[in-house]
């Protein structure tokens, strides 16, 4: 009962440093001020919208215009964002680029501009251009700016790297749908934050509401680092 | 009708001279002719006639339509060209006009400037008529009735068109027996202030008389020419990287946009090589702007492509396209223009990665999923499309994939598809949505689609469809694709 609860509390713990990305005021008024910086995403299998839906969901609603970069064999293997499907009110700038390096370029520059609400760029394997120098740059530049930048990695292993975040993002089956039994309803991911800077790492189980555009964590798993208290809940969970 | 031959002759599709050409306008009874050629003229063509009237009269009668706005440009070219002999010049009707007062003895006399006029607009491959006149009006009339390369000629013995009336004032001195400049001037000036009183300048011919005769004066207004920005740097040695001249040139031209309140949409760097060549970088802008950092930003990656040879020794920046740019106060308490920063990015992205690469997804009035969305500029505002009823993928293949697929039921989803060579089995589905070809641009035969939203065992979402049913009698069995992935 006791671990129970305590596994309880650190997921709550998990809520709350929730990296919802955004620069605003919120709907209460209260201005936040989460950490906006550089997060990397794996995707578990190839062509997985999962990962996508996730970084969208961080994304904060607004009129400005999301950078959208992608390398040439995401787009061929995953397709690209369908903007019926994006949601309403977004706005995307989509580039498209051949090579994996000029990728990262890209990033760069459009992380000078602060208007952009965000800068998502995917990334197909493991490139060499893509080293812990290159993340480290993005990172220093997302974090002077004040622009979130996320890197989606289609099957890529994670290697070296100076992102705040790293995710890995799968599906997982849907939650029953209230009006067809039959029928996926919102779907479930499985997130599991593997490297964090600020965060404690963990995995959720997330819903995604697609009628408010919310993510809703809603079942805890069990988890060995979740559970213990070592005694590192608050501090960097780097190295 | 030249410059048309010359367009023709340009594409390889000029006719030989000996066949009649003539070059149509629209008319108020149908197309009338605008231009004809010299086989034209010697079969009876006139111009202004219906075409229909001068097929009739010359069967063999080829007929292309006129450009009249591309006339009017090159005109307006021509006479800033002409400015080579006298600084005033001005487009006139369907010709131009040189005040050439005080510049004729710079080319040897006016008889002499007359040729060599002449000669440069045959080079040129323009045909012309040249007189010279005290007075615009004089000029005008021996231009188009006088003798050829008319000097200050007698006007007396010219028509009575010869002074620029409209053509029912023409007709109505004609009936009134005055048929020549001549015969108007004997008429005493009473009478015709008196019969004319009340007329506009174009049908009074006494103020037509006077301007003509040089009692009424008639300025010429020669139109401004277009500003050049331009600035250049000249070196006392040769070098062989811009870089450092860069930031100066760029400043330079700046200043001078920013007199006239004009931004730069297109700009050439040009470097002077010792060796006689030229090379060029031109820079594309999403907005105009004179900001001198972003300009020489834009500059920085593309000046390795300069080819320097030897060296250079002189380097000109130029505006060659321009916008009216206001100074523009972006917020009170200061700070930056957002709009002005997304364009500042969007130049950059296309100075780098290519015009074509950055584009802005805008929804589309349209059914068809791949066709649901159309590529905007990047600046460009999303057009208003009211929202998709039904659920859309998050992702879209650029080309849906064809799967292969085990039924359960003809009319349901598949139990299990093969896709990329791994096999998915269907846990849960929604669906069909059933989609139809647009009559009004598919080919016929295309098929219709059934869309399903299936989950597979893992839990990955995929949007498939089968194109067709089994008798709809537009081919074989349907085919099934997966077009999309769900989040």
């Amino acid at each position: 009962m006791n671990m129970l609860s305590r596994g309880l509390l650190c997921y709550m713990s998990g809520i709350s440093t929730f990296p919802k990305a955004g620069r605003r005021a919120d709907a209460t008024g209260e201005m936040r001020r989460p950490p906006v910086a550089l997060s990397e995403v794996f995707a578990e299998t190839v062509a997985d919208a999962a990962v996508a839906g996730f970084v969208l969901s961080h994304l904060v609603k607004g009129s400005d215009p999301v950078l959208w970069i992608q390398d040439r064999l995401s787009r061929r293997e995953t397709g690209q964002p369908h903007i019926s499907g994006l949601g309403t009110g977004r706005a995307v700038l989509l580039l498209e680029i051949a090579r994996p390096a000029d990728v990262l370029i890209a990033a760069e520059e459009g992380l000078r501009c602060k208007v952009l609400l965000a800068v998502v760029a995917e990334i197909w394997g493991d490139p060499p251009a893509l080293n812990f120098t290159a993340t480290k740059r993005l990172a220093l530049r997302a974090e002077a700016m004040g622009v979130p930048c996320w890197l989606i990695r289609h099957g890529g292993t994670p290697n070296l790297s100076a992102a705040r975040d790293r995710w890995r993002i799968t599906s997982l089956p849907s939650a029953p749908d209230p009006d067809d039994a039959r029928a996926p309803g919102d779907p479930r991911w499985r997130l599991e934050l593997f490297r964090s800077r600020d965060k404690q790492p963990g995995i959720w189980v997330a819903q995604h509401d697609r009628a408010a555009d919310r993510v809703d964590l809603s079942a805890p798993v069990p988890d060995g680092t979740l559970a213990e208290d070592t005694g590192t809940a608050g501090q960097r969970a780097t190295r | 009708m030249e410059r048309w031959q010359r367009i023709q002759e340009r594409q390889g599709s000029a006719p030989p001279d000996d066949l009649p050409q003539v070059l149509a306008i629209d008319g108020p009874h149908g197309p009338v002719v605008h231009a004809a050629n010299r086989a034209a003229h010697l079969a009876g063509v006139s111009d202004g006639a219906r075409v229909v009237d001068m097929r009739a009269l010359c069967p063999a009668l080829r007929v292309d339509y006129a450009d009249s706005v591309g006339d009017r440009v090159a005109l307006d070219h021509l006479a800033l060209w002409a400015r080579r002999w006298c600084p005033w010049t001005a487009v006139d009707g369907q010709g131009l006009i040189l005040d050439t007062t005080g510049s004729d003895h710079l080319w040897g006399g006016e008889a002499t400037m007359l040729q060599e006029m002449e000669g440069r607009l045959s080079l040129l491959g323009f045909s012309a008529r040249l007189a010279l006149a005290p007075t615009w009006g004089a000029a005008w009339a021996l231009a188009r009735f006088g003798p050829v390369r008319a000097i200050c000629a007698d006007l007396a013995p010219l028509p009575a068109a010869a002074l620029r009336l409209e053509a029912e004032t023409v007709l109505l001195l004609h009936r009134l027996g005055l048929k020549t400049v001549g015969a108007l001037a004997a008429v005493p000036r009473l009478s015709l202030a008196r019969r004319f009183s009340r007329a506009k300048l174009g049908e009074n011919p006494l103020l037509r008389l006077d301007q003509m005769t040089g009692h009424l004066a008639e300025p010429l207004a020669p139109p401004e020419t277009p500003p050049v920005f331009r600035a250049d740097a000249r070196l006392a040695e040769p070098i062989f990287d811009p870089t450092h001249h860069l930031p100066g040139l760029c400043a330079d031209l700046c200043d001078q946009l920013a007199d006239t309140g004009k931004g730069a949409r297109r700009l050439r760097l040009t470097v002077y090589r010792t060796d006689g060549e030229v090379s060029r970088i031109d820079i594309a802008m999403a907005s105009a702007s004179r900001e001198v950092a972003h300009l020489v930003f834009l500059f920085r990656d593309r000046l390795e492509r300069i080819n320097p040879g030897f060296g250079f020794d002189l380097i000109s920046l130029e505006a060659s396209v321009t916008e009216p740019l206001g100074a523009v106060q972006t917020t009170l308490a200061g700070g930056r223009d957002e709009a002005l920063e997304l364009s500042h990015l969007v130049d950059r992205l296309a100075v780098r990665f290519g015009v074509g690469a950055l584009s802005r997804p805008v929804p589309r009035a349209s059914h068809i999923p791949e066709r649901a969305e159309a590529r905007a500029a990047p600046l460009a505002a999303a057009p208003f499309v009211p929202d998709q009823l039904a659920e859309r993928p998050l992702r879209l293949l650029d080309h849906a994939e064809e799967i292969r697929v085990l039924y359960a039921v003809p009319e349901g989803p598949p139990a299990q598809f093969v896709w990329r060579r791994r096999t998915h089995r269907t846990v849960r589905y929604a669906g069909p949505e059933r989609i139809a070809p647009e009559w009004w641009q598919d080919k016929p035969g295309t098929r219709l689609r059934d869309y399903f939203k299936v989950e597979d065992e893992a839990g990955r979402r995929y949007w498939l469809y089968r194109a067709g049913l089994h008798d709809d009698g537009r081919g074989g069995d349907p085919r099934w694709f997966l077009h999309g992935m769900f989040a």
